[in-house]
């Protein structure tokens, strides 16, 4: 299916080569302060393509992306440059031809349609006002033959009945589809997509995914998608703009992007995409984007570039490139495009699958509840020793129930038994043995709020090390440092705060933290689904490093069926409360017998 | 493999381990910064100061004759005499005491109640919570000065009642907000992991959720006092606080109203005091409340 | 049952055990504690047995606790609330029917003047953000919610009754064979000191939450719509922004319910406040068990209402939790 669409992509990119919006020096500041967020942006949509704008936290995307509506929240300002569409100067338009543009011309697809909805408002009446604001039709019958059209085209019903509903009464899913609806309702000439499906599950963003091909087929309307996930990005769009601080790094056809992209950012940021037939190696990129006023003055990927030079951070590289159509601003971009792909071959954890480790934690017919309903129906499942056990299914399928039921996290009633070692364990981890409690460490999905803020960091290190041992003051500082080293962060770090760090660096305190205590068992619950795709990589690399080093079981829990082959021999998949599937990796990915796995993969989007 | 995050020379400078001090330390540095808080904390310091020091500068005796009643402001008596003949000036000095004593009292008792019952209701939740919440509506559904009075009837004006009903009458609300906080810090992530360690519940308590919400907590002081203080010149002037003759700001005011439109000092002094007090009490309050919003924001809400 | 109903059941049902659980403290703040309510208003005639066990019998001490508590509860319910002690033989009820009525023509009064003035107050700081209108009466506000009603009260006094104004009279004197309606000069001073009270909260509350929508996700999302200007703000920015102040509205109306006593004691307005504060310096139990049950009701009762207007205006609340 994707072979088609990229066929037809190519088709459409070679067909129209006029600019619909064209965008020169934009210039995004911060109010008052002046701090600038985005700078120098410059590209061009061209009629009936998607142009994907791809970037990672601190990249500025989602700033240039609402200026196409000259719109800024709060604390933004839009400093310079121009925006085109249509002979018009979008930047300097009145506010009647404002209006007129937004919505009309240029409409916009929120990333959180839940909020982005009128709470107190029927979907109908939001559907419709905006055919009346930009006089849609000429009666109101006509209106509502449209709305009808649009409901019909997202895929939701368009009974009165439905169109009653309040925004709350919808799913996710269905929300997202409203939102769309209204974008395309005055069949503008540019939508833009502000990361839509990023609060989605993995099967729903596979059906709005679809929906937007689609519809920007059939419509001919251009799109500029902004995401942080490229594989997303992968089946939509035609070409893809590269954001890197603020700044646009590299701009180009998906396809030669892909096959051989011109700045090294892009390159290591292709690399660290989760790859889900498991080809390569996940390889994560050292350090973390900065924040806007914490940029060099040069290129601001100099810090973490393994081709930089002197020049690089001094001095901002012009935009350059092979044509107009493939632009970079690299001074050794030449270099970077002779290189081959590289693709480290898999991989960290080839263990060889035999069963005859010992088991750390069986898990036997286990039913756990939630208040008075029963959410898991019965689930068995083994750790063993030196392994790693992905725990795979989207939100709602009763992984983290399962991760906390092991943890002793669960605050209702369980049924069945959880051993360790072959020892049941009481559900409460207050009611175990300290030697238990210790055996099995957590780390939590976010690292924003697994770490007290009031704490330093070499507080929040030495806690389980005075739960579980009895040392001195000296040797609970040598402990924590040495914890912070195998997590590769320097000791210097100790006396900070939590707040002060970035989100990997979080995470890896977080890790460390459950290092200190030494366990048999990790359990790690979604513990990079917070971060960026290269932060990602990296604490993954981080993870597997530390299962060797260390020899400790890992319980590795996640929705993102592409990163189990980079961590895990074994998967289980679960769905509403039972295990569906359960094997070796390779089996599973490779083959799969459930109904359930088979959608997911297919689900799940790939480059 | 993988190279260190902390990457030199370009990015180091970036965050400096400073010592950081307690959360609530900072809202108070913030809060200082502001022109209204500097103002407040003036206002509030000078006329603690009279009150403390007043009776020093005293020219007689709160209780002594200085001449007729009602007589206006001369040389002997610079704010004219009162509806018994005491001087003006002597009882404004002697009469902010009570007044400010019984309201910091009040204030602290009603914060360790409700701070109390809001931390171990907002962190054991279910039955404990509901309960809790339950008796502290009964307070609730008395208005604060209608609990003070239903008590003061049965057992007469004494101090030690007045000071220990405002502070209950003030437990509830801080109760409130202290358990929102502590409910918001209880579902982090941080507290589930102390909890899986098998950390004990009161040392959770103290050590991980106390140290979180101490910027609210102070912010919720500075409003309680300035109620309180409210309350008690209130329920001075009702004549339910001190009894004559003794000098008191809400008593004098109360005291001294049949003489207002030939002798209004012993009555319009009085009055500003207290009100100049508890707008410069709200100043601060306000103060640390927009500093706690400040740096909730560039924190990203830690 | 549908979700709605239930919920407003609930609600309803906790209100009243609340107020139940009210009357028990009130009871039993003057009835049962330690020290003989006899002998305390008695005083030095409590000597005298015949009049001390005549008065025990009237205050019903001679029974047990529970059964006097239900004795009472159930007068109560009839409308009975016993007799005034300080105007001995006096039923409570018919000292305190004028009271009732004129407090409640004051409340009435000050929030026809307080709501409109603070929603003009607070909608105009919101779309004026920042302006020196905004600071100003922020700075106002700030004032005006710390000092205590009294002190506003007798500000207000020392303004207009004895500059050369003379307008308004300074103590209110109402006439009992008059209504009170044709003597509304004398609600002015009284109703202004309320009012002066309870704006500040009011158009506070209006500002924030109105300044919450404006900056919304779903106004934002409404301006890229291209909608105008004035569809966003009264379609889609003013219902959201009504449901918080409308719950601070009855609160603040609940408030008054406490603050028309040092108010109305300081304009000598005969209210049920004045009459609170008369009662409890004579001692007059009956009438401060009285009072004190229905200041606390009216409280309950305005903060349940604001409740239950929040379930029914909200249409999350309203078609239940999905």
């Amino acid at each position: 299916m994707s072979e088609q669409m990229n066929a037809t992509a190519s088709e459409r990119a070679a067909v129209s080569a006029d600019v619909v919006l064209s965008v020169s020096d934009l210039r995004i500041v911060l109010d008052p302060s002046g701090i600038d967020i985005d700078d120098d942006v410059t590209l061009a949509i061209h009629a009936g393509e998607v142009l994907g704008l791809v970037g990672e936290s601190a990249s500025g995307k989602t700033t240039a992306a609402t200026s196409l509506l000259a719109h800024q929240r709060r604390g933004a300002r839009i400093a310079g440059g121009k925006i085109t569409i249509e002979g018009t100067d979008i930047l300097s338009a009145s506010h009647a031809a404002l209006r007129h543009i937004r919505g009309g011309l240029i409409s916009y697809v929120p990333q959180d349609a839940s909020a982005a909805l009128n709470p107190a408002l029927r979907i109908g009446t939001q559907l419709l006002e905006i055919l009346e604001a930009h006089s849609f039709g000429a009666s109101k019958a006509e209106r509502e033959a449209r709305l009808s059209e649009m409901m019909a085209e997202v895929l939701l019903p368009s009974e009165r009945a439905f169109l009653r509903r309040y925004p709350h009464q919808l799913s996710g899913g269905q929300q997202q589809r409203v939102a769309i609806a209204m974008a395309l309702a005055n069949r503008p000439k540019v939508i833009v997509f502000d990361e839509p499906t990023t609060a989605l599950d993995v099967t729903t963003q596979a059906h709005v995914l679809t929906t937007i091909r689609a519809l920007t087929h059939s419509y001919g309307v251009s799109a500029l998608y902004v995401t942080h996930d490229l594989a997303v990005v992968a089946n939509l769009a035609d070409r893809i703009a590269v954001m890197y601080a603020g700044r646009l790094v590299e701009i180009g056809p998906k396809e030669e992007l892909f096959a051989g992209a011109f700045h090294p950012y892009t390159r290591k940021l292709l690399a660290a995409i989760p790859d889900i037939s498991g080809t390569h190696a996940l390889r994560g990129i050292p350090g973390w984007a900065p924040r806007p006023g914490q940029r060099v003055p040069g290129c601001a990927f100099t810090p973490r570039c393994d081709m930089a030079i002197e020049r690089c951070a001094g001095e901002y590289p012009p935009y350059e490139g092979s044509g107009p159509d493939h632009q970079v601003r690299c001074w050794r971009w030449e270099e970077v495009r002779a290189q081959a792909p590289s693709h480290d071959v898999l991989l960290a954890q080839r263990v060889a699958s035999d069963s005859a480790e010992a088991e750390v934690i069986g898990v036997r017919d286990v039913i756990a509840y939630y208040q008075r309903k029963e959410t898991l129906h019965g689930i068995s499942a083994s750790l063993r020793e030196h392994r790693c056990l992905a725990l795979v299914g989207e939100s709602g399928s009763g992984k983290t129930t399962l991760a906390r039921c092991i943890a002793g996290l669960h605050p209702f009633k369980i049924e069945g038994d959880i051993e360790l070692r072959g020892k049941a364990l009481e559900r409460d981890a207050r009611s175990r043995s300290v030697a238990e409690r210790q055996a099995i460490q957590y780390i939590f999905q976010s690292p924003y709020s697994s770490l007290n803020p009031r704490k330093t960091i070499r507080q929040i290190l030495s806690q389980p090390l005075r739960v579980f041992f009895d040392l001195s003051k000296n040797e609970m500082e040598d402990r924590a440092a040495r914890v912070l080293e195998q997590v590769a962060l320097d000791s210097s770090l100790m006396g900070r705060y939590p707040d002060q760090l970035s989100g990997g660096e979080r995470q890896r305190i977080a890790i460390a933290r459950a290092l200190a205590a030494e366990p048999a068992v990790l359990i790690c619950d979604e513990v990079t689904s917070w971060l960026d795709v290269s932060v990602q990589a990296a604490i993954i690399e981080l993870l597997v490093k530390l299962q060797h080093e260390v020899g400790v079981c890992m319980l590795f829990v996640t929705h993102n069926l592409a990163l189990i082959h980079s961590i895990s021999q074994e998967v289980a998949v679960m769905n509403e409360g039972v295990i569906v599937e359960y094997g070796p990796v390779a089996e599973v990915l490779g083959d799969p017998k459930a109904e359930y796995t088979r959608k997911l993969l297919a689900d799940t989007p790939t480059i | 493999m993988s190279a260190p995050d902390a990457t030199p020379e370009l990015l180091a400078a970036v965050t400096p381990a400073e010592k950081r001090p307690a959360q609530w330390i900072v809202t108070i540095r913030e809060a200082w910064r502001m022109g209204r808080t500097k103002a407040g904390v003036i206002i509030f310091v000078a006329i603690v100061a009279l009150a403390l020091l007043g009776p020093l500068f005293a020219p007689d005796s709160p209780t002594s004759f200085v001449g007729a009643p009602f007589a206006g402001p001369s040389a002997k008596a610079w704010l004219g005499t009162d509806y018994i003949g005491h001087d003006v000036l002597s009882r404004v000095l002697w009469g902010g005491r009570t007044v400010i004593g019984l309201a910091l009292a009040a204030t602290v008792i009603g914060l360790l109640l409700g701070v109390g019952l809001g931390m171990i209701s907002g962190y054991a939740r279910r039955w404990v919570d509901e309960t809790v919440m339950r008796i502290l509506d009964i307070v609730l559904a008395f208005p604060s000065i209608v609990l003070a009075l239903l008590f003061v009837s049965i057992v007469g004006p004494k101090l030690w009642l007045i000071v220990l009903m405002v502070g209950i009458s003030h437990a509830p609300r801080i109760a409130r907000v202290t358990r929102a906080a502590t409910v918001e810090i209880a579902q982090r992530d941080f507290i589930k992991s102390a909890e899986a360690l098998g950390v004990a519940r009161r040392k959770i308590l103290a050590f991980e959720i106390l140290p979180n919400i101490t910027s609210p907590l102070l912010v919720e002081f500075g409003l309680r006092l300035t109620y309180s203080i409210g309350l008690i010149a209130g329920l001075s002037f009702l004549g339910f606080g001190l009894q004559q003759p003794a000098a008191d700001w809400g008593l004098m005011i109360n005291e001294n109203r049949i003489g207002i439109t030939v002798q209004p000092w012993p009555v319009a002094v009085p009055v500003i005091l207290i009100g100049i007090l508890t707008i410069g009490t709200n100043l601060v309050a306000d103060g640390l409340g927009r500093a706690l919003i400040g740096i909730e924001r560039d924190t990203g809400g830690t | 049952m549908p979700p709605l109903l239930k919920l407003i059941l609930i609600r309803l049902g906790l209100g009243i055990l609340t107020l139940w659980l009210v009357s028990v403290v009130v009871f039993a703040a003057t009835q049962a504690l330690p020290g003989d309510p006899a002998r305390a208003i008695l005083g030095k005639e409590a000597a005298n047995k015949a009049e001390y066990l005549a008065l025990r019998k009237q205050l019903h001490l001679d029974r047990p606790l529970y059964k006097q508590y239900f004795t009472w509860l159930g007068g109560v319910a009839q409308g009975n609330l016993g007799d005034s002690i300080a105007q001995q033989g006096t039923p409570v009820t018919s000292l305190l029917k004028d009271r009732v009525v004129d407090s409640a023509v004051l409340v009435l009064f000050a929030a026809l003047i307080s709501i409109p003035l603070s929603i003009l107050i607070g909608a105009l700081s919101a779309v004026w953000r920042d302006s020196r209108f905004d600071t100003t009466v922020n700075l106002g506000n700030l004032s005006l919610a710390a000092l205590p009603e009294f002190v506003i009260g007798i500000v207000l006094v020392l303004l207009f009754a004895i500059s050369v104004f003379h307008w308004l009279p300074a103590v209110s004197r109402v006439d009992p064979s008059i209504s009170v309606f044709s003597q509304l000069k004398l609600l002015v001073l009284p109703a202004i000191t309320l009012s002066l009270a309870v704006i500040p909260y009011v158009s506070r509350m209006l500002r924030a939450s109105t300044i919450e929508v404006l900056e919304s996700e779903y106004v934002m999302m409404a301006r890229l719509k291209g909608l105008s200007g004035n569809v966003v703000l009264w379609r889609h920015a003013l219902p959201n922004a009504i449901v918080p102040t409308l719950q601070v509205i009855a609160l603040n109306l609940a408030w008054l319910a406490g603050g028309i006593v040092t108010v109305e004691y300081v304009f000598g307005f005969p209210g049920i406040g004045s009459g609170l504060v008369d009662a409890v310096a004579n001692r007059d139990m009956p009438v401060v068990q009285a009072l004190c049950l229905l200041i606390a009701a009216v409280y309950v009762g305005l903060n349940l209402i604001a409740d239950i207007a929040t379930i029914l205006i909200s249409p999350r609340l309203r078609t239940g939790l999905r």
